[in-house]
C-alpha cells in the first residue's frame, strides 16, 4: 500500500526504565489506513515503544508526532482523544461492568466527527458479545474478553488501533476469529499497529513488518521479503 | 419475582416504615432515627469516594464539620438563621472546600492519598480547636434553629422533632436517589472504571483527574449536607465533628454495610448505631463488644451486610 501522510511519527525515541536503556533511537512511521506488524522476540522493546507513543511512558529523548502535532510525553487521554485506541496485553476489560456498559462507556465521535462505529455495528462485528450484553465482564471467556476490548476500542471511532499481543493465550480457533475480525477492521480504513509473535498471522493483516532487536529497528519492510528470506527471518525472529 | 422487582418492593416498604416511625415511636427513638439517617447520608457520601471510585479518604469528616460550623457561624447569637440560605452556604462551602482540597490531594494515590486527606482534616480540626475562630475546643451552640420561609409560608418548624425527622428523611431519600442515578450514569460508569484501573481509563481517553475531582466535590457537598443536618439536630458544633475519629467511624459503616453498594452505607450506619445503643445499655465496655462484632461481620461477610442480599439474589437466580 502506498504511504499517505504520517498519522503517527516516532523519531529517534530513547526510553529508560531506571538505569536500563530500553529504546535506542527508534523511528516508526504509520500512514493513514496503514497496518504495521510490530514484531520481535521477548524483551526487545516493542511494548516500551508502544507505551512511549501512547503517553504511558515519557521518552528520555526523541519525538512523537500525531498528525504532525508534537505529542511527546502527552498525557495518555490526550493521545487517545487524538484518535489512537489501545488494546493492551492481557485483556483490558472492566470486570465490574456489564458488556454493554464496557462498550457504551467508551462511545464517542472520532477526531473528524465520524461515528462509523456504533454499538449496533460493534455487536454485528462481534456476535458473541451481542449474546452476552447483560453479562458481567468477569463472566466472559478469554477470547470474549479480548473481543470486548477490541470492540470498546472501536467504540471510540479511532483512526488507529494499537494491539499489543491481542491473541496471547487464546485457543487457536478463537485466535483465528480475532485475526479474521482484525482483517475486517483493517478493510474499513482504520490504521493499526499489531504486536504479535505469530508471523504468518501478522503477515496476513500487515502492509509492513517492523522488527525490533535490542531496542532498535532491525527490519522495516514488506512482509513478503521477510517471508522469503528464511535466514533473515530466523536471525530476527527465530522462526 | 425478579431480584430487581423484589429490591424495589423492599425499598418502598422501607420508606413506608420510615414514614410511619414518628407515629409509633417515642421521642427518643425518633431522634435516634434522625441521627441514624444523618449518619447514613454521611456514610453514603463517603461510599461514593471509597466504594465506587476507590479513593479511601480518612478526612471526610472535614466537610461534615465545616458545614456544621458554617451554619453555626451564620446563625445570629439569639435569633434564627434563614434555612435555605444557610443550607446553601453550608453545602456550597463544603463543596468548595472539597474542590480545593481535592485539587491537591488527588495528585497523590494509594497510601499517600489516605495520609493527605487525613492531614488536611487534622489541619482543619486544629484550626477550629486551637483558635478562637469558632469557640475553640468548646465549639459553638446554635440556640435557635433556622427558620424556613417560602413566600411568607413556613413549611416546617425545625424546633419540632417530628418535622426535623421528616426533613432529614426527605434529604436522605433525595440523596440516595441522586446517588443511584449518579452511579448508573455514564459519569458513574467512569468512576467504576477508574476504581478498577485508572491507567486503562486514561488510555481510553478519559481525563481521570477531572472525574475524580468532581466526585470528591460531590461527596464533600453531600457530607456537608449531613453535617448541616447534624448541627441542626444537636444545636451545637465542636471540633470533634472534623476529627479523624468521625471519618474512621464513617469508613467502618461503609465497610460493615458493603463497599460500593447502594444501600450498604445505610445498613452499616443503622447496624453500627443500633449496636452501639444496645451494647451501651448492657456494659460500659461496649466498645470491646462492638469491635468483636465488626471483626465477626468482616470475617463472615467480606462483602458487608449488603452482600447478604446479593448472595440471596444470586442463589435465587441459580435456583430458578
Amino acid at each position: 500500500m502506498a504511504r499517505t501522510s504520517a498519522l503517527i511519527e516516532a523519531r529517534g525515541l530513547h526510553a529508560h526504565y531506571g538505569a536500563s536503556h530500553v529504546l535506542h533511537g527508534v523511528d516508526l512511521v504509520l500512514g493513514a489506513g496503514e497496518t504495521i506488524g510490530l514484531m520481535g522476540r521477548n524483551g526487545m522493546g516493542k511494548t516500551t515503544l508502544l507505551r512511549s507513543m501512547l503517553g504511558l511512558l515519557t521518552p528520555s529523548d526523541g519525538q512523537v508526532r500525531i498528525r504532525g502535532a508534537d505529542m511527546t510525553g502527552a498525557a495518555p487521554h490526550r493521545v487517545a482523544r487524538a484518535g489512537i485506541a489501545f488494546v493492551p496485553e492481557g485483556r483490558g476489560i472492566f470486570p465490574n461492568l456489564s458488556v454493554r456498559e464496557n462498550l457504551v462507556m467508551a462511545a464517542r465521535a472520532g477526531v473528524r466527527g465520524q461515528r462509523d462505529w456504533t454499538l449496533a455495528r460493534v455487536l454485528e462485528t462481534f456476535p458473541r458479545l451481542a449474546e452476552r450484553l447483560a453479562h458481567g465482564g468477569q463472566q466472559l471467556s478469554g477470547g470474549e474478553q479480548q473481543m470486548l476490548t477490541i470492540g470498546r476500542a472501536l467504540m471510540t471511532n479511532p483512526d488507529v488501533l494499537i494491539l499489543d499481543e491481542a491473541t496471547e493465550g487464546l485457543a487457536p480457533l478463537v485466535a483465528q476469529d480475532i485475526w479474521r475480525i482484525l482483517r475486517r477492521v483493517r478493510d474499513t480504513g482504520i490504521g493499526a499497529i499489531v504486536v504479535d509473535k505469530n508471523f504468518s498471522a501478522v503477515s496476513s493483516v500487515a502492509d509492513r513488518i517492523v522488527v525490533m532487536v535490542k531496542g532498535r529497528v532491525e527490519y522495516d519492510g514488506a512482509a513478503r521479503s521477510l517471508h522469503d528470506d528464511a535466514a533473515l527471518r530466523h536471525r530476527l525472529l527465530a522462526v | 419475582m425478579s431480584a430487581r422487582l423484589a429490591a424495589m418492593l423492599l425499598v418502598l416498604s422501607a420508606i413506608a416504615v420510615l414514614i410511619a416511625l414518628p407515629f409509633v415511636l417515642e421521642k427518643f427513638y425518633v431522634q435516634f432515627a434522625t441521627k441514624v439517617l444523618v449518619m447514613a447520608i454521611f456514610a453514603a457520601s463517603l461510599n461514593l469516594l471509597v466504594g465506587y471510585t476507590g479513593l479511601v479518604s480518612l478526612g471526610h469528616a472535614a466537610f461534615f464539620g465545616v458545614a456544621g460550623y458554617l451554619l453555626a457561624l451564620a446563625t445570629p447569637a439569639y435569633d434564627a438563621a434563614e434555612f435555605w440560605s444557610s443550607l446553601a452556604l453550608a453545602v456550597g462551602g463544603a463543596a468548595l472546600l472539597a474542590l480545593a482540597i481535592g485539587a491537591l490531594v488527588l495528585r497523590t494515590s494509594g497510601i499517600y492519598f489516605i495520609m493527605a486527606t487525613l492531614a488536611f482534616a487534622q489541619m482543619l480540626y486544629f484550626l477550629f480547636h486551637d483558635t478562637s475562630l469558632a469557640g475553640g475546643s468548646d465549639g459553638i451552640y446554635i440556640y435557635v434553629r433556622p427558620v424556613a420561609q417560602l413566600g411568607g409560608w413556613q413549611p416546617f418548624d425545625l424546633e419540632n422533632f417530628v418535622h426535623l425527622y421528616f426533613l432529614v428523611l426527605a434529604a436522605f431519600v433525595l440523596v440516595l436517589g441522586f446517588l443511584r442515578l449518579l452511579v448508573d450514569s455514564p459519569f458513574g460508569r467512569t468512576l467504576a472504571g477508574i476504581r478498577v484501573n485508572e491507567h486503562r481509563m486514561r488510555a481510553l481517553g478519559f481525563a481521570t483527574f477531572r472525574y475524580k475531582l468532581v466526585c470528591f466535590a460531590v461527596a464533600g457537598a453531600l457530607a456537608g449536607l449531613a453535617g448541616y443536618l447534624s448541627a441542626l439536630q444537636f444545636g451545637v458544633v465542636n471540633p470533634d465533628m472534623l476529627g479523624w475519629h468521625l471519618s474512621g467511624s464513617a469508613l467502618m459503616m461503609v465497610i460493615l454495610g458493603g463497599l460500593g453498594t447502594w444501600l450498604g452505607p445505610v445498613l452499616g450506619a443503622a447496624s453500627m448505631m443500633l449496636l452501639e445503643l444496645g451494647l451501651q445499655s448492657v456494659t460500659k465496655h461496649w466498645q470491646l463488644l462492638m469491635g468483636a462484632a465488626i471483626v465477626t461481620v468482616a470475617l463472615a461477610l467480606p462483602r458487608g451486610l449488603a452482600g447478604l442480599w446479593v448472595w440471596r439474589a444470586a442463589r435465587g437466580q441459580n435456583d430458578g
